[in-house]
């Protein structure tokens, strides 16, 4: 903890001075040949890795109408360049949007456009090198693809598609990322991303059960493969077992068991997460999502029910339909796909739960908007629901709640600092400077407004969090599951 | 009839079939690459017409810009702005008899030209002295300025300060535009201006100058959040949200649909 200089808090984020070069030797491991291979990857750097990258190159311009577009449109205006969390962490130049998405531009123009065929040095186009690799592999892993940049430019230009990119060719080419590459082998191989097997999960789940019943004397299931339940729950693996992850799990259970609606995990879908996105390789991201309509088509469920992942909601919501779509088997009267918080906001709408805000009395509570759910889906019906459905949770079951700086949360929240696959030990640096901008209005609030707790609806937000706040002088307790607020506030059997 | 007017002439043409033609191409293209995964940056509107006016509004006001950063919004709004009315006045060239409204114009379209050169100078100014934009630019970044510059200064410089034989030139546009050449005023001014219209022409199709169709084929901008209405068949109930209890859908939800 003491070797990485942790950035001084102050009343706002200056907007550094440029650093180049300040983060160019941070690399997160490399996959091994076997975690390549479970995913069809070349093991190492292939002999022709430089034809192999440019090949690919072009082919993802071709298949991809986003990468072809934003690769010829920037302008240079820098409306982006002070708005990446990493770059005003860090302050190197390279994690300046528009500087990074440059490192892939400037050889898509040598090999791809005229002009940077022709007049390489004037349009700034340089040969595939294996220094620009490199580089593409240290700078491509560190965006967390939380798409702030996109909102600010006058294109929409979404960096996230281009790192998105440059991953699948450094794949290609045998250059993957050991955090993400053997994560998605577990998910084909144990069906969640910690790899634990159904008996753990099981297990794990009866403890539960037993934990709930001694604290409530209510016996609360926590099902698997219940064939015939009403919902399929599909929901990060970090909420079977890690603070304050599992909470928020309870908080779900808490919500069915009281709303009376069946309900159902699945063994073979134990994981709601979905890593081939930030890897941008389609084919895998849409194997790791059929496996949750497969089964849900297997347990005959009437409802999908997503939990409090960031990543895995955008997958849901805005991807699903074209991966593993249409739903015609699922109810009709509901979304198909749900969010978690939508379904608990509805019941407390219609006056179906019984709710004690005391329970949370001891708590000043804010909330973090995950910037995949802030930026790239919705809740109910209306636009800006993914802002308005989970506080609108929180306000039932907490008296004490504010607001971090406007310019802060809503479509221009944050990123937590360890999103898109760079949650990783090996990225520690890089998560505790990109969470500065966080950590500096998360600070504010707590020294103005006195507050205690930051909800959040993202197991890798709550995960990275847990492990920076105290790099930051903040309790890492101060994390919690919007659903733990909803689990600890629900009064059970008070209405059958 | 001089060299120089038959090179302009035929510098006219090819500059206008590469404008024409490239854009055309680079547009085709756009258009044919598919786009299959939704990625609008939410929140977004649910009909196509929420999502006109979205475009409308980057278009027409650079609304994303103008949040990003204010001063890139200054000095580019007033540039596009004093850019267009340019432009109008020029059609004065172009059409015979000259519109009314063109005539109307007119005036604006002259005094633009000092908000041309301003923003320019403007533009010029924050690439060359805020460090982030400087480590993000070309050559090519201040080249298309410089070029902008020169046009800007030598226009500038014919309607408001020298003489140039205007009515000539009209002439030879006239001769252009008909395919029988009239003689090239000659004039060097009028030479370098129009010689760096015909270079931005030519640049145009091959450079970041595509932003200008580009924006209209962002995806992030130009699609409809509509991803759980896509995922259930055609004609199928809309869903509605049975946890609240039954009610009947928005009737945006119905226009949402592609």
């Amino acid at each position: 903890m003491s070797d990485i200089e942790v950035p001084v808090l102050l009343d706002y984020v200056p907007t550094p001075e440029l650093h180049p070069g300040a983060m160019a030797g941070l690399k997160p491991f490399k996959a091994s040949p076997e975690h390549q291979a479970a995913l069809g990857f070349p093991g190492t750097l292939v002999d022709d890795w430089q034809e192999v990258a440019i090949r690919r190159l072009g082919e993802l311009v071709e298949g991809s109408r986003a990468l072809r577009v934003y690769l010829d449109s920037c302008v240079k205006c820098g409306a982006c360049t002070d708005k990446c969390h990493y770059f005003l962490g860090t302050g190197d130049p390279r994690n300046m949007p528009v500087a990074r998405q440059d490192l892939l531009r400037k050889v898509y123009r040598r090999y791809y456009t005229w002009a940077g065929r022709l007049f390489p040095w004037l349009v700034g186009a340089t040969d595939l090198t294996k220094e620009v690799l490199d580089d593409w592999y240290s700078y491509y892993h560190q965006c967390s693809q939380c798409r702030r940049c996109s909102v600010f430019c006058p294109f929409g230009i979404d960096t996230a598609e281009v790192s998105m990119a440059a991953r699948e060719i450094l794949d290609s080419v045998g250059e993957g990322q050991k955090y993400c590459n053997e994560i998605l082998g577990k998910v084909h191989k144990v069906g969640n991303n910690l790899g634990l097997p159904e008996p753990a999960l099981r297990n794990t789940l009866e403890g539960l059960e037993e934990d709930v019943k001694d604290a409530t004397g209510v016996d609360v299931r926590f099902p698997v493969d219940v064939a015939g339940a009403e919902v399929l729950l599909i929901t990060p693996s970090a909420d079977f077992f890690a603070e304050p992850h599992i909470d928020g799990l309870i908080g779900y259970a808490k919500v069915f068991h009281q709303a009376g609606i069946s309900w159902t995990l699945s063994s073979q879908a134990s994981e709601a997460a979905n890593f081939a996105m930030f890897i941008g390789n389609r084919e895998q991201m849409q194997k790791v999502a059929m496996r949750i309509r497969e089964a849900a088509i297997a347990l005959k469920v009437k409802r999908i029910v997503v939990g409090e992942c960031g990543h895995a909601w955008r997958v849901a919501y805005a991807f699903w339909s074209t991966l593993i779509g249409p739903f015609d088997f699922l109810d009709p009267r509901y979304p198909r796909p749900q969010h978690i918080c939508e379904v608990t906001e509805g019941l407390i709408a219609r006056g179906a739960l019984k709710l004690d805000m005391s329970a949370n009395d001891d708590k000043v509570v804010t909330f973090h908007d995950s910037c995949n759910v802030a930026r790239a889906t919705r809740m109910g019906d209306r636009p800006g629901g993914q802002f308005t459905v989970p506080r609108s949770v929180i306000r039932s079951v907490c008296a004490h709640y504010v607001d971090m700086d406007p310019s802060t949360i809503g479509d221009r929240t944050f990123c937590c600092g360890g999103g898109g696959g760079l949650l990783t030990d090996d990225l520690i640096e890089l998560r505790v400077k990109g969470a500065l901008p966080r950590m500096q209005a998360l600070n504010a609030v707590v020294q103005e407004k006195k507050v205690t707790h930051m909800a959040a609806i993202c197991a890798i937000c709550k995960s990275q969090f847990t492990k920076v706040l105290p790099y930051y002088g903040l309790p890492r307790e101060m994390v919690v599951s919007v659903h733990q607020l909803v689990g600890d506030a629900i009064v059970l059997g008070a209405k059958e | 009839m001089s060299a120089w007017t038959l090179v302009y002439a035929v510098l006219l043409y090819v500059a206008f079939v590469v404008l024409v033609g490239g854009v055309v191409y680079r547009v085709a293209i756009y258009a044919m690459t598919p786009a299959p995964l939704r990625i609008p940056t939410m929140p977004a509107p649910r009909t196509r017409t929420g999502v006109a006016m979205r475009m409308g509004r980057e278009v027409a006001l650079f609304a994303s810009l103008f949040r990003g950063d204010k001063w890139a919004w200054i000095w580019s709004y007033l540039f596009h702005a004093s850019l267009l009315l340019v432009l109008l006045q020029h059609l004065r060239y172009v059409f015979v008899p000259v519109p009314a409204w063109v005539v109307f114009e007119s005036p604006f379209g002259s005094y633009a030209a000092f908000v041309l050169l301003i923003s320019l100078v403007g533009l010029l100014g924050r690439r060359l002295m805020i460090a982030r934009v400087r480590f993000v630019s070309a050559p090519s970044d201040y080249l298309m300025l410089g070029l902008l510059l020169l046009i800007a200064v030598t226009g500038a410089w014919m309607r408001f300060v020298g003489r140039v034989d205007i009515v000539g030139f009209k002439a030879f546009i006239e001769g252009v535009m008909a395919l029988k050449l009239k003689p090239l005023p000659a004039s060097p001014v009028i030479m370098v201006h129009v010689g760096s219209v015909v270079a931005l022409m030519l640049i145009f199709p091959f450079s970041k100058l595509l932003h200008a169709p580009g924006v209209f084929f962002s995806p992030t901008r130009n699609q409809v959040d509509a991803s759980r209405l896509e995922a259930q068949a055609e004609g199928a109930p809309q869903a509605a949200d049975a946890e609240r209890g039954p009610r009947t859908p928005a009737p945006a939800m119905r226009e949402g649909v592609r």
